[in-house]
């Protein structure tokens, strides 16, 4: 929760700056980072390690699995739904999908929506789901698996808020955040899903990401 | 201050004709249509959207005007109980279940009001007392 603040914090600062100049920042890194110190041609150098996204393993809509090797080399956007959510999943696929129909057609783009109700959203569920929203090929990915798996990558990881919650609409809170991870697997942007304008503005940040030059690759 | 009362004199009958230029009729409209947008916003936008666009081929748009004039008497039944099942929306089917909606008569009336009149529909009002004459008979 705290780190979720900060978060928060973090993108009202940067946008407030951003707003008052013209030019184009980069994007901030995000999560905890530790500097390192190695030894370069006989240098000692200090690198800053950031946090990643870790290992995970998932299932597609089409049943196959997907790891994070095979988002390696693509900028991507997580978010967190269920098929069956009435209050804000319909509007967040509404804004996804404009993301998608943005991207779809450009490759090291990826989108994936983590299931947060494994035991309803089986992978025939999420393939139906995808089609009916007119989603096909390889760019938006439906992810599920373990429950357990997705709440703790949700949590730790992309520092979003999931829970199950028998008084909530639906039987789970979740916060509709879009987030937006780099190359490099690290977070570079969140966004609520549920806000058009908040939306739109990951749309131009991927475009910001995708001309970042390559050299920053470290892991 | 002085200058602020006459202009109230000035302006009385002018208010008071156009007032009275609007039939109950109209007025009830109104009232039921603002009141609906409000419940709209609040209760159906999230999946039905801002323009009763829906979403591909998950959620339904409100935007078929024959569908609404057909199901017309039903359409109080879906909102209160829900619905599941397939149906044909502008010539689509749709077959995902939509939740109740937990409306009052009033309320159900209300939006009824505002989405039979939006989105380029021209329904009329719906009152509460044909809400409650169709709640009555639903299956």
């Amino acid at each position: 929760m705290r780190k979720l603040i900060l978060g928060f914090l973090i993108i009202t600062v940067w946008s407030a700056c951003k707003s008052n100049s013209g030019t184009k920042m980069p994007l901030p890194i995000f999560g905890s980072r530790e500097p390192v110190s190695k030894t370069v041609d006989g240098k000692t150098v200090v690198d800053t390690i950031y946090q990643t996204i870790p290992k995970f393993k998932f299932v597609n809509q089409y049943g196959d699995s997907i790891s994070n090797k095979s988002l390696d080399g693509d900028i991507y956007v997580a978010d967190f739904f269920f098929t069956t959510c009435p209050s804000i999943c319909p509007i967040m696929a509404r804004n996804m999908l404009k993301v998608y129909d943005t991207y779809k057609s450009n490759g090291n783009f990826k989108i994936i929506s983590h299931s947060i109700d494994p035991k309803h959203d089986s992978v025939l569920v999420l393939k139906k789901y995808a089609d009916k929203l007119g989603v096909t090929g390889n760019t938006w990915w439906f992810l599920q698996g373990k429950k357990e798996d997705t709440y703790a990558i949700a949590e730790k990881s992309y520092l979003v808020a999931v829970k199950s919650d028998s008084a909530a609409a639906g039987g789970y809170v979740h916060a509709g955040y879009f987030v937006l991870v780099d190359k490099q697997k690290r977070i570079r942007g969140a966004y609520d899903g549920t806000d058009p304008k908040q939306v739109d503005q990951l749309i131009e940040d991927i475009k910001t990401l995708q001309a970042e030059p390559d050299e920053n690759i470290v892991q | 201050m002085k200058f602020k009362i006459t202009d109230a004199i000035l302006l009385m009958p002018t208010l008071f004709f156009i007032v009275s230029c609007q039939s109950d009729e109209s007025l009830e409209f109104k009232r039921y249509y603002s009141i609906g947008a409000e419940v709209y916003q609040a209760r159906c936008q999230n999946c039905h959207g801002a323009n009763g666009q829906g979403l591909s081929a998950l959620i339904p748009p409100l935007t078929d005007s024959v569908y609404l004039k057909n199901n017309k008497t039903s359409l109080p039944c879906y909102i209160r109980s829900g619905l599941k099942g397939a149906i044909i929306v502008n010539g689509k089917t749709f077959d995902d279940a939509m939740p109740a909606a937990g409306l009052s008569s009033m309320q159900i009336a209300q939006v009824l009001t505002y989405v039979g009149n939006s989105f380029g529909n021209k329904i009329g009002t719906i009152n509460q007392d044909q809400v409650e004459a169709d709640l009555k008979n639903c299956k």
